[in-house]
């Protein structure tokens, strides 16, 4: 990789954007599966395999899969968030393989939030 | 205050922000300036509301009008349309789907309404692994900014103005160890980050290297070129292989990009970053026995002065900061040191990280302002204490800090405000505890903790120690004596006064506090044999409450030493020459009829 200049940030910024959020309309949802110490001991990387093995099912490449660290409520992991386009993250708790399957289906290909399993929608104060 | 007629409630959450809410701030002032509006239409900076795919978003009050997807463009118009002419812009609002979304808003959420995050600012939504993520998030341009546009005098006499204080425990200046480190003698300088994290309970520390470690390595090549070191190292504890692990993948990923090592971003500065591992010593989180440790000495403290920042490794100017800290100091940068300064106490400014764990519903890690209340963090934020326990106290500060008590749940965190009730900041850990648990085996226990961790240099922290634990042992195991309580409180005024260094010089905190504020729990101990809470064996024993108990032979059949006598729809009965207060009748009743009772009958002590 090519050492960088000040003026390269902001290009790896723009071209950032394009995966890491849905508003420049390259995928039509995302999921993060929060993988920090916490999330590994109570069972993200099952997690993370059970997303991976649903995705391979699907035709379509609009689907972002991604990790992250800690997301803060280590007593409810493993915990996920599903972004779906115009729509805010919902993040779910406590979950399990069977969640998975009943989430993916219900809200990422489906649109409807599983309120069973939902803890909340929006994200955090930052700044 | 002004009475405003019009409030615009715009969002400062992270998606509106990342979309760029504060140019639509600076838009909205300029405009409202212009048409002279300014003291009639207040700006407001809110949390966020949930609807982050629509950002940024403004809801104007009292007309309970909700504007989405706002640009600077927008705002001319804007702002002379309703703000000026009172005709709301149809274009710009905001068309709720269907219904009311059933799920709660993050905002509304306990856990994380009242948060705000400032080191933990890309939480939850980047891979720590790739760096493009941490820059796609805006990393490393506050570090641009202070290569190119900033020079080590106007940064350093930036972080002086933010007021930001180590978060390591001490609350040590920050900008004014930068500033002295610089002024120091020498033209070979180091920086250190701290990522020692040895109190029990905390790992504040882990998770930020775990999941953001490029924020810690940009606020440490920014430290370097305000203190002119060309040396950098994180200390870190061997007992975080997940950390370990991603930290080196960022250092090797920043050095790929130029960002560490030689002519870092083009701009001719050189500095580098190499790991070290710990050991398993607690007393390496001391500064001066963590320079040993890293330079290959047994970790133990010396005398300061001289201070790091005069001599450190290689007896050359060293500057160490925690990693909390080291992370904060982006954000200080970008944001500017008054915006920084707008937040938390007269003393203590910014937020910390605190481990909010122990008995309470939501244990995670929670970024607050300074200057909210525990009350806030363990009720609010932690949900309360779980099975309708009662709360008993707090620990802050871990094996140097104190527990707080229900009766000082008001108090506001701040670093001056904590010492002043006998506990500390420190590193951030917040243990909380209830009914059930006994204030003299919690400090028995960090005693023992600290009487391993002693390096044994100081008579007074070895021998000391030793004794106070022991003491503490027999008193949770019956032998108290009269005098005991008159005895700790002595031999801790010499251990804090005789020992070099901080592990020594706080570790009767826990001893002295519980003292404090639970003495009637030591006499209880001592004169009555009895321990209240039910934890120190020797001091209670367990009796089938005839009442509750309904005879299902349940604690009978796991009982280990045959001690409990009863029929079908006979009342069990616990025969106490048998009894070694296992717990295991305890544990199977499903009745609740195994009671403790708070006193030292004859039970064998196995």
């Amino acid at each position: 990789m090519p050492r960088i200049k000040p003026e390269d940030l902001a290009k790896i910024q723009e071209t950032m954007a394009k995966t890491m959020s849905l508003r420049a309309g390259q995928a039509r949802a995302k999921i993060t599966v929060h993988m920090g110490t916490c999330g590994i001991a109570a069972g993200a990387r099952k997690i993370v395999s059970a997303v991976m093995a649903l995705l391979e099912q699907r035709e379509e490449k609009d689907i972002i899969l991604t990790t992250s660290g800690c997301a803060g409520l280590c007593s409810r992991e493993p915990m996920m968030t599903v972004e779906i386009e115009g729509q805010a993250p919902v993040k779910y708790v406590d979950l399990d393989e069977a969640k998975i399957e009943r989430i993916f289906r219900d809200h990422v290909l489906g649109g409807t939030v599983v309120t069973d399993h939902a803890l909340a929608v929006g994200s955090e104060r930052r700044g | 205050m002004k009475p405003y007629r019009m409030h615009l409630m715009l969002c400062g959450g992270t998606g509106c922000v990342s979309n760029k809410a504060f140019k639509v701030r600076e838009a909205l002032e300029k405009e409202l300036g212009r048409h002279g509006l300014q003291e009639e239409v207040a700006v407001v900076i809110t949390g966020c509301n949930g609807f982050c795919a629509q950002g940024p978003v403004m809801v104007v009050q009292p007309d309970q009008v909700f504007y989405q997807l706002l640009t600077e463009k927008d705002i001319p118009h804007l702002v002379e349309e309703h703000f000026l002419k009172g005709r709301p812009v149809e274009r710009l609002m905001f068309t709720p789907p269907g219904e009311e979304s059933p799920v709660p808003k993050m905002s509304d959420i306990g856990f994380f309404a009242k948060q705000r995050l400032i080191a933990l600012r890309n939480r939850g939504l980047i891979d720590p692994e790739k760096i493009d993520e941490y820059i796609g998030r805006g990393g490393y341009t506050a570090l641009a900014k202070a290569l190119t546009a900033m020079a080590p005098e106007e940064i350093i006499a930036e972080v002086k103005k933010a007021g930001l204080r180590g978060r390591g425990g001490a609350g040590f200046p920050t900008g004014l160890k930068w500033e002295l480190c610089r002024k120091a003698a020498g033209s070979v300088k180091h920086l250190v980050c701290n990522g020692d994290e040895g109190d029990p309970g905390a790992f504040m520390d882990r998770s930020i290297i775990e999941s953001d470690p490029h924020s810690v390595l940009e606020g440490m090549i920014i430290g370097a070129r305000a203190i002119g070191a060309s040396l950098g190292y994180v200390y870190i504890r061997n007992e975080y292989p997940l950390a370990l692990k991603r930290l080196i993948k960022a250092i090797d990923q920043a050095r790929e990009y130029g960002l560490l090592g030689d002519d870092i971003l083009g701009t001719g500065f050189r500095f580098d970053i190499s790991v070290r591992r710990g050991a398993g010593a607690f007393v390496c989180g001391e500064e001066t026995s963590l320079l040993a440790s890293l330079q290959g000495l047994p970790p133990e403290p010396r005398v300061r002065p001289p201070f790091p920042v005069e001599s450190g490794i290689h007896g050359e100017p060293t500057n160490i900061n925690n990693v909390e800290t080291w992370a904060t100091v982006p954000e200080i940068i970008s944001r500017g040191a008054d915006w920084f300064a707008g937040i938390g106490t007269e003393t203590s400014k910014g937020t910390k990280v605190f481990s909010l764990v122990g008995k309470v519903r939501n244990t995670g890690l929670v970024e607050v302002p300074m200057g909210i209340t525990l009350r806030e963090i363990v009720f609010d934020i932690g949900g309360g204490i779980p099975d309708d326990k009662e709360f008993k106290a707090v620990q802050t500060g871990g094996p140097s800090g104190g527990c707080i008590p229900t009766a000082l749940l008001d108090l506001p965190i701040d670093y001056e405000k904590l010492a002043e009730v006998g506990s500390m900041m420190g590193s951030g850990g917040l243990i909380v505890m209830d009914e059930d648990t006994c204030m003299v085996d919690l400090a028995r226990y960090f005693l023992e903790f600290l009487n391993e961790e002693s390096c044994g240099k100081c008579t007074a922290c070895r021998e000391g120690i030793e004794i106070m634990c022991g003491m503490l042992t027999r008193i949770c195991e019956g032998d108290g004596k009269e005098g005991d309580i008159e005895l700790l409180e002595e031999l801790a005024r010499a251990v804090k006064d005789a020992s070099l260094c901080g592990l020594g010089a706080t570790a009767p905190n826990p001893v002295l506090t519980t003292i404090r504020y639970f003495r009637d729990e030591y006499e209880a101990h001592i004169r009555d044999k009895s321990c209240p809470a039910g934890v120190c064996k020797a001091l209670f024993h367990y009796k089938i409450d005839p009442e509750t108990c309904n005879a299902c032979g349940a604690c009978k059949k796991q009982c280990p030493y045959d001690a409990i006598e009863g029929e079908k729809k006979v009342v069990h009965k616990i025969d106490l020459d048998k009894c070694t207060t296992c717990g295991a009748c305890y544990d199977a009743c499903n009745f609740d009829a195994v009671k403790k009772v708070p006193n030292a009958e004859q039970a064998v002590v196995a």
